[in-house]
């Protein structure tokens, strides 16, 4: 994104014009304002949109509104699901605006891509790809300017001093000589009728007084005392809740059914087809459980997937003996191959893996007189909108979308088909909209119907010359492609390559002067979905752990054979130098221990994670302590960026070390968090977390943490046992 | 009928013995903090306190806890529980918050028992309660921080 600026003394000079759309403009409201004690369930960040706003409302609201109780409500354009946006989007108005923290309150934007399309993405409202802070830096901050600009000429005109003289001091408006003051409140319904300023000034970065410190999550609050409204706690007059039985199998049909059993439930309302599979309508959830429970189903299996996980990868090391599409190539690799000292070879393995949020998916859709209306926390607001209206025959603005609380997402809640969106949308056409309807899944259908992060196989192999030095680099990746069938298709797919399926591969930093790196896509029917870090969560533990296996080959420190290889790349070796320093690498171990490394880049964020680890006597390992060094640009919330930090770490570790779907003839062998595990708080390490300080523009930190531990990991055992290792989850024995 | 003692309320409610509290407490009496991770009790998002045990919500039918006194995350209000919300709120513990209702309630029942638990004590207490987005580090951070203030109380008092 460009932005001129031009410096004019205290303020930067912000060109409004480099906004498009909505997101400049001001709704200020005017007395009459609902107080958010007042309505407890539509309290914050629950129900967004529903804020009954009266009086004059401003056109267009786009991300500020001020009330005369002095509450500033922030709109918050993406999907908190964890990551931090209610907060980050808030602080950001909060700084411009200079506006007391306590006195902001976020709430969820509804879907409308006008006013709320995430800048990254065309026309497009969405949150994804650590995009949130990233794409809204400016704008949120324009959005705060704007509004401060207005109360201070509508201070100026009602004190009549000049404008220039008054200053907002925590949500204070004063001037200074004739100790006038006032609080937005008060001014609400004079700035109200102020110019609205198409350039506004923003804060040079040493002026920040929110940015770059502490302020306390705005979903604190409800989300530690149980009033945190999320789409599971939707309960609406004469809603039923339904439960989906699924096919056991991908590609498996309906034959038939017969709902006798489950009709003759006491609180079973409805049993209805629709188009993957047999829904169960109910009074409540327990009940529409035992519905599906009860209900008898022949599935129609001609169609359906039966391959199991082994042979999929069998298959996948078959077609890697042949070239793919070319996804990077410097130099001529096959020739330095052939022409160097010493050569070493790879390959490593990957499961499926499901996001398994804690909140299972699920959907409340309503059919309305004029639409439809849909309380969901989606990560995709405008396809989904596009999806459901398409479905129902409406116009995409006749589906309304309520943003809540997701408890959870990790990717799942974008999905490009829309799946449970729909799903909870077919029900509800299949009983003719006559009640509104909460579609849940259960843990095991959360397990059982995917979305999934690909299986991978990928093939490695490198030469070093007689100094050690790497010569030449070649990396085949085959796998399943997630964007292939998608609406990114035309603009993500080049010749073949699929980005998300190479990234992290194909950016792969290390300065070798002979570089292949291809791809063999798969299609199967098993579907598929980016899953947090997208490709970088099995790139980077090929490239980390291989670039590890070339500096023992090499004779070389792992860190220092980095670091040598990284001289054109500043930020990667910026965060590996803070994260190893911090770790004392270098430093000796007890027997037993061992410490490894890994750094990444993903979504313009640098991690470098140091991990130790300690081998136990009856042959397992703990991961002790982990030391994070990230740069992500300017640091706007420096705690939440701890926070995704620890937690994407841990996600990642997760992964490394329990999580795998796994297949066997076609049919998905876990169905649970006993079988599809997760770390408890027994086996999370001590983390500590370092910024990197930096004036660069910010970037997102939701994801980049989670592909790094497990090549760190890997890393670490391997610095004791000196076994590598080519497969994830880790497995000390084989 | 089923008569349920829920934060000190009594409530007749029309249900099957055999539905688990969960359901009860969420669908029939709109206590929603408590919620549905997994439905075989290895999550945790579904603690309740049953007489002051921390109790998986999920796997217990509501015909097995007639009678007795449930506590659900809505009404906690013991110094202890007022101790674990704070520290939780000073440590930012949360993210999605979804299984942060269990753990709060594992904590509670942590520190009602001993005061002063050690990070294995809080391990043992607390392996049941699965954080996706794997906030660990501060959920245990915040139980010493509790038991931190909660002692200090002690010595005021």
């Amino acid at each position: 994104m460009k932005h001129h600026s031009i410096n004019t003394g205290r303020r930067k000079f912000l060109i409004a014009s480099i906004y498009t759309g909505a997101g400049l403009t001001l709704g200020l409201y005017l007395p009459g304002c609902s107080k958010e004690e007042e309505s407890p369930p539509k309290a914050g960040p629950g129900i967004a949109g529903e804020e009954a706003v009266s009086e004059v409302d401003f056109e267009p609201n786009a991300f500020v509104r001020i009330a005369p109780d002095n509450t500033v409500t922030v709109i918050i354009k993406h999907l908190e699901m964890g990551q931090g946006t209610y907060t980050g989007l808030a602080t950001l108005v909060a700084e411009e605006l200079d506006a007391a923290w306590s006195q902001v309150v976020a709430e969820g934007a509804p879907a409308n891509a006008a006013l709320y399309k995430n800048l990254f993405w065309g026309e497009t409202q969405g949150t994804g790809g650590s995009t949130a802070i990233a794409n809204s830096f400016n704008q949120m901050r324009k959005a705060g300017a704007t509004a401060r600009y207005m109360l201070v000429q509508a201070a100026a005109k009602k004190w009549q001093v000049p404008a220039d003289e008054i200053i907002i001091e925590q949500g204070v408006i004063k001037h200074a000589t004739n100790q006038q003051q006032a609080s937005f409140g008060e001014l609400v319904e004079l700035a109200a009728k102020q110019p609205v300023p198409t350039e506004v000034f923003v804060k040079d970065p040493e002026e920040f007084k929110l940015i770059g410190h502490y302020v306390p999550r705005k979903d604190n609050k409800p989300k530690i005392n149980g009033t945190a409204i999320y789409t599971q706690d939707i309960k609406l007059p004469g809603m039923l809740v339904a439960v989906v039985a699924h096919p056991p199998r991908f590609g498996a049909k309906v034959k038939s059914f017969d709902a006798s059993a489950a009709r003759a439930i006491k609180g079973v309302k409805e049993v209805v087809q629709i188009p993957n599979g047999v829904a169960v309508l109910a009074v409540d959830t327990w009940t529409a459980m035992k519905g599906r429970d009860a209900l008898q189903v022949e599935w129609d299996e001609s169609g359906a997937f039966n391959m199991g996980s082994a042979e999929i990868m069998a298959d996948y090391k078959q077609r890697a003996r042949q070239a793919g599409n070319i996804a990077r190539k410097d130099g001529d690799s096959d020739k330095a191959m052939r022409t160097a000292g010493k050569t070493i070879e790879a390959e490593f393995e990957f499961p499926y893996l499901a996001h398994a949020a804690m909140e299972p998916l699920d959907c409340v859709v309503q059919l309305t007189g004029d639409g439809c209306e849909i309380w969901n926390g989606v990560q995709s607001q405008t396809s989904d909108q596009h999806a459901v209206a398409r479905l129902f025959g409406l116009k995409p603005e006749q589906v309304r979308i309520n943003m809540l609380f997701a408890g959870g997402s990790f990717g799942r809640r974008s999905n490009p088909q829309s799946d449970y969106v729909l799903e909870a949308a077919n029900i509800v056409k299949a009983i003719n909209g006559k009640a509104p309807v909460k579609m849940v899944w259960t843990r095991e259908d959360d397990m059982h119907a995917g979305y999934y992060r690909p299986m991978y196989y990928h093939k490695m192999s490198a030469a070093l010359d007689a100094n050690g030095k790497p010569v030449a680099w070649q990396h085949r990746i085959v796998g399943q492609s997630l964007i292939a069938g998608t609406a990114f298709e035309a603009g993500m797919v080049k010749d073949g390559v699929d980005a998300t399926s190479v990234e992290g591969a194909a950016t792969m930093p290390y300065a070798i002067p002979n570089i292949t790196v291809d791809l063999i896509t798969t299609t199967l029917p098993v579907p598929v979905q980016w899953w947090r870090s997208v490709g970088s969560t099995h790139t980077a533990f090929a490239v980390e752990t291989f670039i590890d296996q070339l500096a023992r080959a090499a004779g070389q420190d792992p860190v220092a054979f980095r670091r040598a290889l990284l001289k054109d790349h500043p930020r990667h070796l910026g965060v590996l130098n803070l994260a190893t320093e911090k770790a004392g690498w270098g430093t000796p171990l007890p027997k037993g221990r061992g410490r490894g490394v890994a750094v990444h880049e993903s979504f313009n964020t640098y991690v470098a994670e140091v991990v130790d680890v300690t081998l136990h006597e009856n042959k397992t390992f703990s991961v002790d302590k982990v030391v994070i060094a990230v740069d992500c640009g300017i640091a706007v919330n420096p705690d939440i960026i701890r926070a995704q930090m620890e937690g994407g770490m841990g996600f990642g570790l997760s992964a490394a070390l329990l999580s795998e779907i796994t297949l066997k003839g076609g049919a998905v062998q876990q169905s649970n968090y006993h079988d599809y595990k997760m770390i408890g708080i027994d086996q999370m390490p001590q983390v500590e977390v370092y910024i990197v300080k930096s004036a660069e523009p910010p970037t997102g930190v939701g994801e980049p943490a989670t592909p790094v531990i497990a090549p760190a990991v890997a890393n670490a055992l391997t610095s004791i046992t000196g076994k590598s290792f080519d497969r994830l989850p880790l497995q000390l024995t084989a | 009928m089923i008569n349920l003692t829920v934060n000190g309320e009594s409530h007749s409610l029309d249900i099957d013995s055999d539905m688990p509290l969960l359901w009860a407490l969420r669908d029939e009496l709109g206590l929603t903090g408590t919620k549905y991770g997994c439905g075989i009790a290895v999550c945790g998002a579904c603690a309740v306190h049953v007489d002051g045990t921390p109790v998986r919500s999920c796997i217990t039918p509501v015909g097995a806890v007639q009678g007795k006194s449930i506590t659900t995350i809505e009404k906690i209000s013991s110094p202890v529980a007022g101790a674990v919300q704070n520290a939780w709120e000073k440590h930012d513990v949360v993210q999605c918050g979804y299984c942060q209702s269990g753990q709060i309630m594992s904590a509670i029942a942590l520190l009602e028992k001993n005061p002063n638990p050690s990070d294995a004590d809080i391990d043992q207490a607390l392996q049941g309660n699965l954080c996706r987005c794997h906030t660990y580090v501060r959920i245990r951070a915040a139980i010493h921080t509790a038991a931190t203030s909660l002692a200090s109380q002690g010595g005021a008092a």
